[in-house]
């Protein structure tokens, strides 16, 4: 880093030669290349330039692709029901009655689930990889976490249904009612597809999202914080405490929200195990629907316009959500990888 | 203070040492917990799937609901054809856009394309699943494997984009002076100097975004919807991997849930290979630029 901050060497800039060449190339003083003067060049360049902002300006254009698509087709439904969309409960669509509401609640049930279960073990595999770990364990179990992170989708969803349900149905259920079952949590009859099952199937697929990006976080923590903490007496987890995670708290922030954003709109697992019942219960061990999974269950077999037209504006509401979410995690992972070093060095 | 000076001696009181095992213990224990589904996943993975893989299951279409056997030769097939499908689409735009923001982009054009690229790696893929069936299927009126490769396409352009623009921006500056000195035009430098250096990362990211989009199943739902047959055609429903596995998981058969996991082993087989081969390739220096 220091290197690439320094002056570059001064050189004196070239001197115009067009009065000496035979050819007669225009003027050349709107290049911003000093050294390819060759005609096919400059219009070979411009051609490129164009093609590649063309490129890059297709990044854009599919951002409002998406949302232009999503608010015109979601149009009817707006139109029909307004903002009691967001506040109905019932979902009738051979009535064309529709309210999102419990969808909303199972989304933000199942991913706050989710995070409650991921985030201390993400934030302990982070502090373990850059802290505790001997160097040679740290590459392995960077590659393993990353690894969980390259499982499909619905390969997690197959393995919950064979095996983390009836784990959860012939051990976990019971245990929880029995200890915890009067906090209301987790009550009621247990089959295993369930608010909790999606929770934890969730869980499983953000920490690696969380945990990396917590990682590169902690890494950039000054080393000078870490020995400056030393020298004062602390032990290794005092150090870590004060010196490592109280520095790195708004990237960590950006990390836990960064998966919160992936868990808000993980479909086929979720869909796969939470059992699909628009219903708003309390109990974990009841069953619910997620926006996500409402769309993957009923989009393709949607009849009737208001019908397609109140999905896609659950899909707009879902994007919305996750682009504000997304946004503000960017922001905050970027203020500190980016921001921090940089103050930190002058 | 010159009397505390040299008491490094002195005893940590025990609660903070005690503090400290047991923070240590929990981080391990975390690690722990967090692998174990890793390792559940494969071993199980592997177990199920290696009994139920043979030649049928590699080379038929499904048999009818309550026959036994068949395949999913043609789930395997439509799969790799939509994402060559995508990756037409996908492959270009993604590298022209990161050749953009690593050689033009240094600019507040360039900063909300990256901001953008982002943002759209978080965008749900069922709901780029929503726009492409808005986009091809409404217009052409049927479902299709054009709007699952427009679907995979739409998720694979952010990743490549900001994987080759990394990698782009990591080649010196001194490579591309050394080539305008030889009066080799900007793009020519681009394109054979720049990008060539950078090829063995910029097909990496590709991979990655590959390996990330072979396994989607949401996207698929209603743009490609599957089918029990054959397909090669462009305009036509086309059967997926994920997309099998997710309908024979949620299946009252026996015989297709032990076809989900040999599927499931097959996909995340294929992934892997997939990226290897291609890193390993990339190392040999077999790739032209890109």
């Amino acid at each position: 880093m220091a290197f690439s901050a320094l002056p570059r060497p001064h050189m004196p800039a070239p001197q115009p030669v067009a009065v000496t060449k035979v050819n007669s190339l225009p003027p050349a003083e709107k290049q911003n290349l000093p050294f390819s003067r060759v005609r096919t060049g400059e219009v070979g360049d411009q051609i490129f330039k164009y093609a590649m902002l063309l490129c890059g300006s297709a990044v854009l254009g599919m951002l409002v692709l998406i949302v232009y698509e999503l608010v015109l087709r979601s149009g009817p439904s707006w139109h029909a029901f307004g903002f009691k969309f967001f506040a109905g409960h019932d979902w009738d669509p051979v009535n064309e009655q529709f309210g999102a509401v419990p969808f909303i609640y199972g989304t933000l049930v199942s991913s706050l689930l989710a995070l409650v279960i991921a985030v201390p073990l993400s934030i302990g595999v982070a502090v373990f990889t850059t802290e505790m770990c001997p160097p040679a364990l740290r590459a392995p179990l960077s590659f393993f976490v990353e690894l969980l992170a390259a499982i499909p989708s619905v390969v997690y969803g197959l393995w919950a249904i064979f095996v983390l349900i009836p784990i959860l149905t012939n051990y976990v259920g019971p245990f929880l009612g029995k200890t915890l079952g009067w906090t209301g949590l987790f009550t009621g009859p247990f089959y295993g597809v369930s608010m909790l099952a999606a929770g934890i199937i969730l869980a499983i697929m953000i920490v690696p999202i969380i945990s990396s990006i917590s990682r590169e976080v902690l890494m950039v923590v000054p080393q000078h914080q870490r020995e400056a903490v030393l020298a004062l007496g602390a032990t290794r987890w005092e150090m870590i405490r004060m010196g490592v995670l109280r520095n790195a708290r708004a990237g960590i922030m950006g990390a836990i929200i960064l998966g919160l954003g992936r868990a808000l709109g993980e479909t086929i697992a979720v869909t796969m195990v939470i059992g699909n019942r628009p219903e708003i219960a309390r109990s974990l061990f009841a069953p619910g629907y997620t926006m996500a999974s409402v769309l993957a269950n009923e989009f393709s077999e949607a009849t009737g316009d208001i019908y397609l037209s109140a999905l896609i504006e659950i899909g707009l509401a879902l994007f919305l959500v996750t682009i504000v979410v997304n946004a503000l995690a960017r922001l905050l992972v970027w203020t500190v990888t980016r921001g921090q070093p940089s103050r930190a060095n002058a | 203070m010159p009397d505390t000076t040299l008491h490094a001696e002195r005893p940590i009181a025990l609660h903070r040492r005690v503090t400290d095992k047991v923070m240590t213990g929990l981080a391990v224990l975390t690690v722990i917990l967090v692998l174990a589904p890793l390792f559940a996943i494969f071993a199980y993975l592997v177990y199920r799937g290696v009994g139920s893989i043979n030649w049928a299951f590699l080379t038929q279409t499904p048999k009818p609901v309550g026959e036994a056997g068949g395949g999913m030769a043609n789930a395997i097939v439509g799969s790799a054809f939509m994402l060559g499908l995508a990756s037409l689409i996908g492959v270009p735009l993604g590298i022209g856009a990161g050749i953009y923001l690593a050689e033009y982009g240094r600019n507040r054009y360039g900063d909300a394309i990256r901001f953008t690229a982002d943002v759209l790696n978080g965008v749900p893929s069922i709901v780029i699943g929503i726009v492409a069936y808005a986009i091809v299927v409404l217009s052409q009126k049927h479902f299709s494997a054009l709007a699952g490769g427009v679907a995979l396409a739409f998720m694979m352009i952010p990743t490549i984009s900001r994987t080759t623009e990394e990698m782009l921006l990591l080649v010196p500056q001194a490579l591309r002076e050394a080539a305008y000195g030889l009066g080799i035009p900007r793009w020519r430098t681009t394109l054979s100097i720049t990008l060539r250096t950078a090829t063995s990362g910029v097909v990496t990211g590709i991979m990655l975004a590959f390996a990330r989009v072979a396994g989607e199943t949401a996207p698929l739902l209603f743009t490609a919807l599957g089918n029990q047959f054959w397909n090669v055609r462009v305009n036509q429903p086309t059967a997926a991997l994920p997309l099998q596995i997710y309908t024979y998981a949620l299946s009252p058969y026996d015989d297709w849930h032990r076809q989900a996991w040999a599927g499931a082993l097959v996909l995340i087989i294929l992934i892997v290979t997939a990226v290897t081969a291609v890193r390993l390739a990339v190392r040999r220096g077999t790739f032209g630029a890109a």
